[in-house]
């Protein structure tokens, strides 16, 4: 499969629904993927199975504040720097490039860079959705060191970071992208094909996007409905916002969004728990559903993702839930970003339990 | 001699050209509805001249314009002018090129060129690399022959206009008086949509120059030497020379003038207004006397903009919607409805027709021409009310029931006990909602901008955007001592470990008579 101008609108609208709201807005994203395959030619999106065992996979992304990156838009060459970097510090060449995060614009920032490096991309990703911090990603699970990473500005400044674990890579990094003006490119946590073969990575994370953008965009009648039943999503509530609340605090946007139910929901309400991404969703004291599994907001007419900076009133909205990749049930993957590492008193209860699923 | 104690207000739409005269107390004294002309100026000249001939026209002080000029002339790419654009935050922002993603024929009809230079600013006012002037003056010599007009945006100039200014200053030392747009007066946060409006605000500074004059005429013709503004996006007004140089300002002030005109006609200052056209009926807020303003970029002719618009739904539902057995619309007869219509004696049923079977019409057309199409003008009325209560309830702000203003020419087909609403308010002169709109449209500033939270917190991150936005009111013509803040919006900046807020605020009172 390659990648160019008829998939990429897909590839971006699907990354907008695996983002659970996070991950940062896709259109620029999208635009700026747009551009390079028209200057540089498609990319090719690859299988593991199509690569050598002992190749290396360059994992990477933007680490930053969305709304910086609304303004100081990524001049293109970022990864270019990454890879060399990467290459020097490992004394081998990159294969293919990854995204560590396929939710938001960061599932389509690596295919810009790809284009310019005539590289493919491999079809998985270190998340299957989107997560605010650094170590939370399928390859800190399996053991892989975040080591050596790499940050690069647009100016051409690079820093190679080498953490003591995952927590402080974080907050080294954190550090590093206000410094360089709230926006920032890395990669973390390289691999092989043979490490991301035995489990390291979200296997088929981009075609997955590709493909629910796809159902969404050619959904002859009811595209919520057609996208539930690609994905096998429990969908939570139709209906309405009424109120949307947010507030910062300990570097991140906090906030809940109360959604009221209509039509065959009339008279019920669920509370959205939000932290960069949709954290829990709440009707009354029970938890409908709860991170790592994958809640989503859709606009019930167009069944595109809404992001959590762009919900307001009077939206009509249609919550999906579905389940994570297994990798992230695990004890290890619950303690990295189940909802006791955000702060919520729950224990993780999957989504196919408390719901039959599309 | 009585003082000059009166204003004139006109709205140019692309069907009629609307007057009307009001004095000092906003009381309405004259009103005119003509056909908008081709030429602009002579249906303005006969508004106005329909206005004017009851007052004494030495009293009118006062002129305020609106016009939805501007956003035909991009929809037809008609006297748009070619503009260089220059984005300073090279090396950043190379991933995605200015104009990428417009429409081929639009980009062709308005781009002289683009470059991208070294240069820009950070959210937080470091420079994010040093201005490139010699790049800067290459590029103004090389369009200096197709160029007729230039646009500059710069990487977070919300936050600092400090590389766009010293770029302006190489740019007029190359290519001397070409009108030059600041992406900084524009627009705010999104550097695309940022500037894409200020590309388009340079394109568009002849199409304005062509209004102004039509109006300047238009006055002159009828005898009159007022004070003239133009009515913003937003509702709020600005001088004559303002609207030449942000023409693009102007590209939403219909609708913002017809809920401020609701406004005035009903005395209420939170309420749902809705103005049922012969196509379409927009349905916007009033919140606390000004219309309430899209979060989301608005798009025009296929660009994506960030303009200050108001945040409305537009559903295709009007006095001319055909309906049928099966659909409600789109379609419509437009201006042929006193053709068409079957109350006129035409053939095709209409939501007039169903209007007036309801009984909401009075002493309109032959009714009993609709003896055999009662059921489906019966079913068609219903689902008109659904899509109605449907449209209200995107729009309103809490769950409570709100007033309603219904307005415009089909304001009638808007039921009485509509769902979600606790009265609907049919005042008079309705039809001339937009025109009074412009004449009692209030003047205001605006701020926004990243601000980083030093020692005072966040209290005093907008105790300075309030006061810096009354500065911009006053600086506009508002009496100093009637501004008040009217919104205050913050966004959190994610991620960061040092905190900063993005804060816009808007402050607006009436003009300043004195």
């Amino acid at each position: 499969m390659q990648l160019d101008a008829s998939t990429l609108p897909a590839l971006a609208r699907g990354c907008a629904i695996l983002g659970a709201g996070g991950g940062g807005d896709t259109e620029i994203g999208l635009l700026a993927s747009l551009q390079a395959v028209e200057d540089f030619g498609p990319v090719p999106l690859v299988d593991l199975d199509e690569l050598p065992d002992e190749a290396l996979i360059m994992p990477c992304g933007g680490v930053g504040a969305p709304t910086v990156s609304i303004e100081k838009i990524e001049s293109g060459d970022e990864g270019g720097r990454l890879r060399e970097m990467v290459e020097t510090l490992w004394n081998r060449p990159v294969v293919a490039l990854m995204s560590a995060e396929i939710g938001g614009s960061n599932g389509v920032i690596p295919f810009v860079w790809a284009a310019r490096l005539g590289l493919p991309v491999v079809d998985a990703d270190g998340m299957g959705r989107a997560f605010p911090e650094i170590p939370q990603v399928t390859m800190e699970i399996a053991g892989i060191s975040p080591n050596p990473a790499v940050m690069t500005d647009e100016r051409g400044n690079v820093i190679v970071f080498r953490a003591t674990d995952g927590d402080w890579m974080e907050r080294m990094e954190r550090a590093a992208a206000v410094e360089f003006g709230g926006m920032s490119w890395s990669s973390e946590y390289q691999l092989t094909v043979e490490q991301a073969k035995a489990g390291a990575v979200v296997n088929h994370a981009v075609s997955l996007a590709v493909r629910l953008g796809t159902v969404v965009a050619e959904a002859e009648h009811d595209p919520v409905e057609a996208l539930a039943r690609e994905i096998h999503a429990a969908q939570l509530v139709v209906g309405k916002i009424v109120d949307v609340e947010r507030r910062t605090t300990a570097g991140f946007v906090r906030g809940s969004a109360t959604i009221e139910g209509l039509d065959a929901d009339a008279g019920r309400t669920l509370r959205l728990e939000i932290q960069n991404e949709n954290l829990v969703a709440l009707e009354g004291d029970r938890a409908l559903a709860m991170v790592p599994d994958i809640i989503t907001v859709l606009d019930s007419q167009s069944a595109n993702a809404i992001s959590t900076e762009r919900l307001r009133y009077g939206q009509r909205v249609t919550v999906i839930a579905f389940p994570c990749d297994p990798i992230w049930r695990t004890a290890k993957g619950l303690e990295l970003a189940g909802p006791r590492h955000f702060g919520y008193d729950l224990d993780y209860a999957p989504v196919e339990d408390l719901h039959a699923l599309a | 001699m009585p003082s000059p104690d009166l204003r004139l207000g006109v709205d140019v739409g692309g069907t009629n050209t609307d007057a009307v005269v009001l004095d000092a107390d906003d009381r309405l004294l004259a009103k005119a509805k003509v056909p908008t002309t081709p030429d602009v100026t002579s249906g303005i000249e006969g508004a106005i001249a329909g206005v004017v001939e009851t007052v004494d026209r030495s009293r009118i002080s006062h002129a305020m314009f609106g016009t939805t000029h501007a956003t035909n002339a991009v929809l037809e790419r008609r006297g748009l002018r070619r503009v260089g654009v220059l984005r300073l935050g090279g090396p950043a922002t190379q991933a995605v090129r200015p104009l990428f993603g417009w429409p081929a024929e639009l980009r062709e009809a308005v781009s002289a060129g683009e470059r991208i230079v070294h240069g820009g600013i950070e959210f937080d006012g470091r420079e994010l690399s040093p201005l490139d002037t010699e790049a800067i003056a290459r590029f103004a010599g090389e369009v200096a022959d197709r160029a007729d007009a230039i646009a500059i945006a710069c990487v977070f100039a919300p936050v600092s206009d400090e590389h766009e200014r010293s770029a302006e200053e190489i740019v007029r030392k190359e290519l001397g008086d070409l009108p030059i747009s600041l992406s900084s007066q524009i627009g705010s946060l999104g550097l695309l949509e940022r500037e894409n409006a200020t590309v388009l605000n340079a394109s568009l500074i002849d199409v304005a120059r062509g209004v102004t004059n039509a109006i300047a005429g238009a006055l002159e013709r009828n005898g009159l030497r007022p004070v003239t503004f133009f009515a913003q996006n937003d509702g709020t007004l600005m001088d004559l020379e303002f609207a030449i140089r942000f023409p693009v300002l102007t590209i939403g002030s219909g609708p913002a003038n017809s809920i401020r005109g609701a406004a005035y006609l009903t005395g209420r200052t939170d309420a749902i207004v809705v103005d049922v056209g012969g196509t379409s009926t927009d349905v916007g807020v009033l919140v606390r006397g000004f219309p309430r303003e899209s979060s989301f970029g608005v798009e025009i002719g296929g660009i994506r903009t960030n303009f200050r618009m108001p945040d409305l739904v537009t559903i295709a539902l009007g006095g001319g919607t055909i309906v049928s057995e099966d659909a409600l619309g789109p379609e419509s007869v437009g201006y042929r409805i006193r053709d068409e219509a079957l109350v006129f004696g035409g053939s095709t049923p209409t939501l007039t027709d169903a209007g007036v079977s309801a009984g909401r019409f009075r002493d309109l057309g032959d009714p009993t021409r609709l003896d055999h199409h009662a059921e489906l003008l019966a079913s068609s009325i219903a689902r008109s009310d659904t899509t109605l209560a449907d449209a209200i309830d995107r729009v309103k702000t809490s769950r409570e029931p709100v007033a309603l203003v219904a307005v415009g020419g089909g304001a009638p087909l808007v039921p009485e006990d509509l769902q979600g609403t606790s009265e609907v308010l049919r005042p008079d002169h309705s039809e001339v909602a937009n025109a009074i709109g412009a004449a009692i449209a209030s003047v205001s500033g605006e701020v926004d901008r990243v601000f980083h939270l030093g020692s005072g917190g966040r209290e005093a991150a907008i105790a300075e955007a309030s006061q810096e936005a009354i500065e911009r009111a006053v600086a506009a013509g508002a009496a100093r001592e009637s501004v008040e803040v009217v919104e205050i919006e913050e966004v959190p900046l994610a991620y960061l470990t040092d905190p900063a807020v993005r804060i816009r605020v808007k402050a607006g009172g009436p003009l300043d008579w004195g």
